[in-house]
C-alpha cells in the first residue's frame, strides 16, 4: 500500500519507480514490468495533479499483476469524455510538466488487461487495473 | 511547445558515445557510453513518451523536471538528452546518478538535434 499526497509534484512518481523496483524484484517478466509501471505512472500523476489524497496497492499473483488506486478529491463528472484521448481539464502548470494532455486515462486502458474506473464527483475516483502474466516456466 | 513522439525505425549501431560526438553533447550522467540506443523519439509530453516509446528509447527533450527521469525509469529508456542548452538542477541529476539514467546535454534546438540523429541513422541503415 502506498499514500500519494494530492499537489506533492516534486514526488510524483516515486511511488511508481519503487512499484517498479518491487516487480523487477519479485520476477515479473520485463515486459509486464514496463506496462504496470506506465499504468502506475499515469494514476499517480492523475492523482498528484487532481487529488487531495490517495493510495495505491499493488497485488501480485503468479497469473496477474493488479493495481488498485484510491483516492479522495473531486472526481470526474463524465468518464467517457475522460476517457478520450485529448480530453483535459489540467492547468498550465501540469502541462508544463509534460502531463495533463489527455492522454493519462487513454494510456492506463491501453496497457491493461481488464480496466475498471469509477468516480463520484466530490468524493474522488477508483481505477482498478489487472495484466497478466504467465510465470510459469520462468526461472 | 508540446512535440508530438516520434520514434525512428529500429538502429543497428548508434551508441550514446555516437549520439554525444553528434550532437556536441556534454554528459551529465553515465559511465557507460557504449549503451546501444535502440530508437530515438523527441518529445516535451511525457504522456507520449509513456504512450508511443519502447524500451532502449532514446529521448530529447526540451522539459527538464525529475518527471522525465521518472519517465525514463518507468518506460526503460536508455537516456535522455536535453536540448537548447538546458542544464537540470542537482535534484533532477541525483535522481539520473541513483538510477543510473544517463543524461546528456546539447546546446542544439530539438529540431536540429533530431535532425542530426535522423541524418546518421539514415545514412548507416
Amino acid at each position: 500500500m502506498y499514500h500519494v499526497l494530492g499537489k506533492d509534484f516534486s514526488n510524483a512518481g516515486k511511488v511508481s519507480t519503487s512499484i517498479k523496483d518491487t516487480l523487477k524484484r519479485l520476477g515479473v517478466s520485463p515486459a509486464v514490468v514496463r506496462r504496470v509501471a506506465i499504468v502506475s505512472y499515469e494514476a499517480e500523476m492523475n492523482l498528484v495533479m487532481y487529488a487531495t489524497r490517495g493510495e495505491m496497492s499493488l497485488s501480485v499473483s503468479s497469473d496477474a499483476v493488479t493495481l488498485k488506486v484510491d483516492d479522495e478529491g473531486p472526481g470526474i463528472p463524465d468518464v467517457s469524455l475522460a476517457m478520450q484521448e485529448g480530453w483535459s481539464t489540467a492547468t498550465p502548470e501540469m502541462r508544463e510538466m509534460g502531463f495533463g494532455a489527455g492522454m493519462g486515462l487513454p494510456n492506463i486502458k491501453r496497457n491493461a488487461d481488464e480496466f475498471e474506473i469509477s468516480s463520484e464527483v466530490g468524493r474522488g475516483t477508483r481505477l482498478f487495473v489487472r495484466v497478466t502474466q504467465n510465470m510459469q516456466g520462468s526461472p | 511547445m508540446m512535440a508530438r513522439m516520434a520514434t525512428t525505425a529500429n538502429l543497428h549501431s548508434m551508441t550514446l558515445a555516437d549520439v554525444r560526438d553528434l550532437l556536441g553533447a556534454d554528459v551529465l550522467n553515465g559511465d557507460d557510453l557504449s549503451i546501444k540506443v535502440e530508437a530515438v523519439g523527441a518529445a516535451d509530453l511525457l504522456s507520449d513518451v509513456l504512450a508511443l516509446s519502447k524500451t532502449g528509447t532514446l529521448l530529447l527533450t526540451g522539459l527538464v523536471s525529475p518527471q522525465v527521469i521518472r519517465t525514463a525509469i518507468v518506460a526503460d529508456l536508455c537516456g535522455v538528452v536535453f536540448v537548447r542548452g538546458k542544464k537540470p538542477g542537482p535534484d533532477i541529476l541525483s535522481l539520473a546518478r541513483e538510477s543510473k539514467i544517463p543524461v546528456l546535454a546539447t546546446p542544439l534546438k530539438m529540431f536540429e538535434a533530431a535532425g542530426r540523429l535522423y541524418r546518421a541513422i539514415s545514412e548507416s541503415t
